[in-house]
């Protein structure tokens, strides 16, 4: 009787055990990723760049690594801001902003590389729980109070406007494996990629389920005579305006000596 | 040759920018306006936005006005009581002008409320500058004079707080004065414009002050109003583009030298005539930019919680 009734607890227990090691074989999967530097100088005659992450796959399952049941979804997001997106319509002719929502800390710009097309990689309730693929967007309560069709639309026509102007993009077949547990991912640097600290994202998927992620700090500094100009122009506007003032002042009386005599 | 305009934050042709300030400085020695008006519409034509080009337009004014200033202040044209006044008008306009720039800037529709504005303005005064240079060329043509229809008082002269202005000869009311200049304050922020092509007009048809100070006098008050204008705009809003700004003071400056020459000598009604085709053609071609569909709908602007 024993007997039977260790059986038959074993015969229950094997099927457990074996998707338990299925789960987390010994230790949980981890990666880590880097960058040759944590920050990215542009000159003012940058015009978009490819940049390569690396990274590995720490305890990762052999077996299941040769078959590819691991997925990478890598993407740099730039520093973000609250975001208006205003519509046009007509009023008596003539084309007005009427409507607009605002959305919470939008990046301002977004490169994504991943192994497949995201949705071939996990079902959408999986990158929604773990906030993967573009950008959500969160509404400004204040600023909407139209149906939620709508507000789909707003985000659809932000990532259309984000995406026409290159700051957005995704590549599916961006991340690859260079051994069995190396990767490499490439990204793009859009030409007008907004200066501040970005992030670099990469997340791992196993079999459709998300296992881990790692995030490291990437500082884009812009660098020349624009950037030079663009900072007095923000940090020190008084200066910056006074400046400008002084530069017509002493051109327009330039001219005028230079032409004097008659 | 392209340059970037790191506040617009746009990549433009560098020769058609210094072709740009090169044919509105040309026009504004000709026909001697400041050609602020004709600066903004055109930097909108060619996509800088509309808020970078008002700011923008306010930092060229300052150049191309200086040297008529400083000419009018050498020969004594300069009624520098009378232009305090107006200055003062001017400031609290312009400061006034700066709240109502952030606050359709804010609701957005300072673009759409700077190309009303624009239109309305371009037509009136290309309207009214065309019909009197056509009435002005008729009368050549018949060899009249022109009879100088100079009502004796309006209603502006029977407003209080008279002042005397010692050098333009009149007893006048500072009420008028310092309304006009408000006015034309209001306009150097939301248009970016110098102004005197109202404030000129106004001064001899409305305020009837004598024509040899007029001018002097509108450029005194407009440099300090596009100064004062100019370092506000940089300050609340950093949409002052220094680099867009010198490209066009640059070759304005030296083309209104060329300008000058050219205007000396051809007939001064013909000049208005072909000024006011001109200032309508824009207007009208700002007009048909309202009313074409957009190629997009939708436009981003940050609301600013971060910057």
């Amino acid at each position: 009787m024993r007997l039977v009734a260790a059986l038959f607890l074993s015969l229950w227990a094997v099927p457990a055990a074996f998707a338990e090691e299925v789960d987390r074989s010994l230790e949980p999967e981890v990666i880590n990723i880097g960058v040759s530097s944590k920050q990215i100088a542009i000159a003012p005659d940058f015009a978009g760049t490819d940049v390569t992450v690396f990274g590995a796959i720490d305890h990762a399952d052999e077996a299941l690594l040769k078959n590819g049941s691991y997925d990478l979804v890598v993407a740099l997001e730039g520093p973000r801001d609250f975001i208006t997106i205003r519509k046009k319509e007509r009023v008596a002719g003539v084309w007005v902003n009427r409507h607009s929502v605002t959305f919470e800390w939008m990046p301002e710009s977004f490169s994504m590389s991943s192994t497949r097309s995201l949705d071939a990689i996990a079902k959408p309730t999986e990158l929604y729980t773990f906030n993967v693929g573009m950008p959500r967007v969160k509404i400004v309560p204040s600023t909407f109070s139209g149906r939620a069709a709508e507000v789909d639309e707003y985000r659809n026509a932000f990532l259309d406007l984000k995406q026409r102007s290159k700051l957005y993009q995704s590549n599916p077949s961006g991340v690859t494996f260079i051994s069995s547990s190396l990767f490499a991912a490439n990204i793009h640097i859009p030409a007008d990629i907004p200066n501040g600290t970005h992030t670099i994202r990469a997340v791992l998927f196993k079999k459709g389920i998300f296992v881990a992620e790692k995030q490291i700090p990437l500082e884009v500094v812009k660098t020349g005579i624009e950037e030079t100009i663009t900072f007095a122009a923000t940090q020190r506007p008084l200066l910056y305006g006074v400046f400008s003032v002084l530069l017509a002042v002493v051109t327009g009386w330039g001219a005028s000596l230079m032409f004097r005599r008659d | 040759m392209t340059i970037y305009l790191p506040i617009a934050e746009l990549s433009v042709n560098i020769f058609i920018i210094l072709g740009m300030g090169a044919a509105v400085g040309f026009l504004s020695g000709m026909f001697g306006v400041g050609g602020g008006f004709l600066i903004t519409p055109l930097l909108i034509f060619y996509n800088v936005p509309p808020s970078i080009a008002v700011a923008t337009g306010a930092n060229q004014v300052i150049a191309s006005s200086i040297s008529g200033a400083i000419t009018h202040f050498r020969r004594g044209t300069i009624d520098l009581k009378l232009g305090t006044v107006l200055l003062v008008g001017g400031i609290a306009g312009a400061t006034l002008g700066i709240w109502i720039y952030n606050v359709l800037r804010t609701v957005g529709q300072l673009d759409l409320t700077i190309s009303l504005l624009y239109v309305v303005l371009l037509t009136t005064v290309g309207s009214l500058m065309m019909i009197e240079s056509v009435n002005a060329i008729r009368r050549a043509r018949r060899n009249e004079t022109p009879s100088i229809q100079r009502a004796q008082h309006n209603w502006v002269h029977r407003l209080p707080f008279k002042m005397r202005f010692k050098k333009s000869r009149i007893y006048l009311s500072v009420i008028p004065i310092a309304g006009l200049g408000f006015g034309v304050g209001i306009l150097t922020s939301v248009m970016g414009v110098g102004g005197g092509f109202i404030m000129v007009p106004a001064m001899i048809y409305l305020l009837r002050i004598p024509a040899n100070v007029v001018v002097g006098t509108s450029l005194f008050q407009i440099i300090f109003v596009s100064t004062y204008a100019t370092v506000i705009q940089a300050v609340t809003n950093h949409s002052v583009d220094i680099v867009l700004a010198f490209i066009l003071m640059l070759s304005g400056v030296v083309a209104a030298q060329y300008g000058v020459r050219v205007g000396q000598r051809l007939k001064a009604e013909q000049l208005r005539a072909l000024l006011a085709i001109m200032i309508l053609a824009v207007g009208a071609r700002l007009a048909i930019d309202l009313f074409v569909p957009p190629a997009n709908l939708y436009s981003i602007a940050h609301a600013g919680a971060a910057r």
